[in-house]
């Protein structure tokens, strides 16, 4: 079953009644749940040897991104250092950190949070 | 040296033997064997470190992978490169024609370089943004200017990458 169909049952099932069980130690699981089910960020850093063009066409490329939105991440990596280009699930972003090296961009996945 | 696009290559004419030179290096700048930050730069962690397993993972199955997808990159670049061999006068300008199916090749092959040769000679920001840094006097400012050339290639494959991808007779 999907992580986050558990934790959506459970508080269902929690706020159904007085008579619904209300142990400890499923508070202690679905926090757990919780904790595994954080997004995961899929983040940029600035690399002073990649042009700014070809990094706005990889994130394009990647993402599917509009120009526009390429570049404001763009520009966000050159002036911040970093930019979280997408989050989500942890498959999803390990594809595109992949994808990303691929192209020689400095990309690592982290957990959000 | 003149580039400009034809149909559907880039075309790069007057070549003198000097850029026909640095051209000609090109695989072999991209290859980060034998200098440890340029292979940390090539093949980066895919986590700021704190997911082992990841890491574990990558270094199994993607880094191979990725060892791959640059190597054939390089190896295309490296046939297109051939043209520059003619066997004429060493000293005449060359014509280079890329095809704009190589042109993702080229592409990385480029950045590859790039960031192997900025790693080698640990490259300040400073230094990398100076365009008209001269003249060269070491090994090191013709590494820059190395750089700085490929880049300017970069440069111009990706603005006629940009009007291929829109269609034919678009950019140009």
């Amino acid at each position: 079953m999907n992580k986050r169909a558990a934790i959506t049952t459970f508080h269902v099932w929690k706020n159904a009644g007085p008579s619904t069980i209300d142990k400890p130690t499923i508070e202690k699981e679905a926090r757990a749940e919780e904790e595994l089910d954080l997004p995961w960020q899929v983040v940029v850093h600035n690399d002073p040897v990649n042009l700014m063009s070809y990094v706005t066409m990889v994130f394009q490329r990647v993402f599917g991104y509009p120009r526009e939105k390429a570049e404001r991440h763009m520009l966000e990596v050159h002036h911040k250092g970093r930019s979280i280009l997408w989050s989500g699930m942890r498959e999803r972003g390990e594809l595109y950190v992949q994808q990303l090296h691929g192209y020689l961009l400095l990309a690592t996945l982290e957990k959000a949070g | 040296m003149e580039i400009c696009r034809r149909n559907d290559e880039i075309e790069i004419s007057e070549l003198d033997p000097f850029l026909a030179e640095l051209l000609r290096q090109i695989p072999a700048s991209a290859n980060p064997e034998g200098v440890p930050a340029a292979e940390e730069r090539i093949f980066s962690p895919p986590t700021n470190g704190k997911e082992t397993e990841i890491c574990a993972e990558w270094k199994l199955y993607v880094e191979p992978e990725l060892r791959r997808l640059f190597q054939t990159a390089t190896q295309t670049v490296a046939a297109d490169l051939e043209q520059l061999n003619g066997n004429e006068n060493k000293f005449a300008n060359r014509t280079l024609r890329i095809p704009s199916k190589h042109a993702d090749a080229w592409l990385s092959a480029l950045n590859q370089a790039r960031l192997v040769i900025a790693a080698k000679y640990h490259f300040t920001d400073g230094e990398l943004s100076d365009q008209f840094r001269s003249p060269i006097g070491s090994r090191r400012d013709l590494s820059l200017f190395q750089v700085n050339f490929y880049g300017f290639l970069q440069e111009f494959i990706l603005r006629e990458l940009g009007g291929w991808e829109q269609g034919p007779g678009s950019g140009g």
